[in-house]
């Protein structure tokens, strides 16, 4: 999602919003490595007859890996993460309602996280906490003054919401080793914050004059298993390019 | 050259952790350079090794490209100063706040132009709504905010409605 918010760099609708979208990218980004850093010391200590199982190529054993190994050097099928962050980012009202609807996830899965038994990742959860609830303040903001707002920004964002809704039924449907870890105490039950996930959202798009979208829609997996849309592709091909053209180039 | 490696010892050992303390406030933040680490409240501890020094330090915001610079900069003054071994740990938690801002450092903060964090962290209303910040320019009241994200992560962009003057605030967080 970092990534994708820090596309609108430099073509943001008026720089004050540029800003503000490129500092949303750069805590995203920053919670990413966050995590990409604690995962590289696990994987370090783990046994090194066990890597092959978790990563798909060789780690020098001298070195090991780094948070830099594990973004560049993976293919798109071991990554493991929620379909909304891939999907293109679209006018500012797609951008807004996705940003709007995946930072509330946040907010509630790293008000649980907090509690985690693994102290690392609880801090990393506590850190963010506060970054995200701006996250959710100002993109709430913008689902308002869009949806309240004239004619063709209620279009757009109604538009909008019929996109992107049918990517929110997967944060709350939990993967084997998301169900693994949640009995292990060291991650969050996911379906357990949906009630107050869909509170949040309806309080927002009510007071947007659009309508919760009730009722079993269908909706999108498949990318906490490594099951991709075809846009994450795209997206690590310009990320990853530097990295997988000049191995282990530094600037 | 033999003479010179006892003469790093020597700083190394009388060196207390109150002196590296004070060494620490010479080293200011890149982005708002009017404020020291120590100001901010970046730098958590002080430990004293045996082989060197392990300083803990903790992020303001977790994609603060600052902290890059800051760390390199404690190793340099730390490596001028004769400790061969220099360790610099990035903890998390407790969360960085506004809360552990010196007095000192928000003054500093005001003459720059930047008006300092409103209330404490804990108390939710600060991080929820909008606020009443003084404008550092006229001191008036009278301001509007006109973005939540300012020239920095830590800042909001607000506006003046008396001198009309843009300024950054630093928000409580």
């Amino acid at each position: 999602m970092g990534h994708r918010l820090s596309e609108w760099t430099g073509h943001g609708p008026m720089l004050e919003q540029d800003i503000a979208i490129s500092n949303i990218a750069l805590d995203l980004i920053g919670q990413s490595r966050n995590f990409y850093q604690y995962a590289a010391t696990l994987i370090n200590s783990e046994d090194h007859t066990e890597r092959p199982k978790m990563l798909p190529f060789e780690v020098p054993t001298a070195i090991g890996i780094t948070e830099d190994t594990l973004a560049y050097l993976r293919d798109a099928r071991e990554f493991r993460n929620l379909l909304i962050t891939e999907i293109p980012n679209g006018d500012w009202a797609k951008t807004m309602l996705k940003l709007f609807l995946f930072s509330t996830y946040q907010f509630y899965f790293y008000q649980k996280l907090v509690d985690s038994y693994d102290k690392q990742l609880a801090a990393i959860a506590e850190k963010s906490l506060k970054e995200v609830t701006y996250h959710v303040r100002w993109s709430s903001e913008w689902v308002i003054r869009l949806g309240d707002g004239t004619g063709e920004s209620n279009r757009r964002i109604k538009r909008a919401l019929e996109e992107v809704w049918p990517f929110t039924g997967e944060m709350f449907e939990a993967a084997e080793y998301e169900n693994l870890n949640a009995q292990k105490r060291i991650s969050v039950p996911v379906s357990e914050i949906k009630p107050d996930w869909q509170n949040k959202v309806k309080e927002v798009l009510e007071e947007a004059t659009l309508e919760f979208p009730e009722g079993n829609t269908w909706m999108q997996t498949g990318g906490k298993n490594g099951i991709h849309s075809e846009h994450l592709g795209f997206i690590l091909a310009e990320m990853q390019f530097l990295q997988r053209a000049y191995p282990g180039c530094e600037w | 050259m033999n003479g010179k490696i006892i003469m790093m010892e020597n700083i190394k050992e009388n060196i207390t952790t109150d002196e590296i303390w004070k060494l620490m406030e010479d080293i200011n933040d890149p982005e708002i350079p009017v404020l020291s680490i120590t100001d901010l409240g970046i730098v958590r501890e002080i430990k004293l090794t045996d082989s060197g020094v392990e300083v803990f330090i903790t992020p303001t915001y977790s994609g603060c490209p600052a902290m890059d610079v800051i760390s390199m900069n404690i190793r340099m003054i730390l490596l001028k100063e004769g400790f061969g071994k220099v360790k610099i740990t990035q903890q998390l938690s407790p969360a960085w706040t506004t809360d552990w801002m010196t007095n000192k450092g928000k003054e500093k903060l005001k003459a720059y132009g930047i008006a300092p964090p409103v209330g404490k962290s804990f108390d939710k209303k600060y991080l929820e709504t909008e606020l009443k910040v003084e404008c550092p320019l006229c001191h008036s009241k009278n301001t509007k905010l006109l973005s939540q994200f300012g020239s920095t992560a830590c800042k909001a962009l607000y506006q003046c409605n008396d001198c009309l003057e843009p300024f950054d605030y630093f928000k409580c967080h």
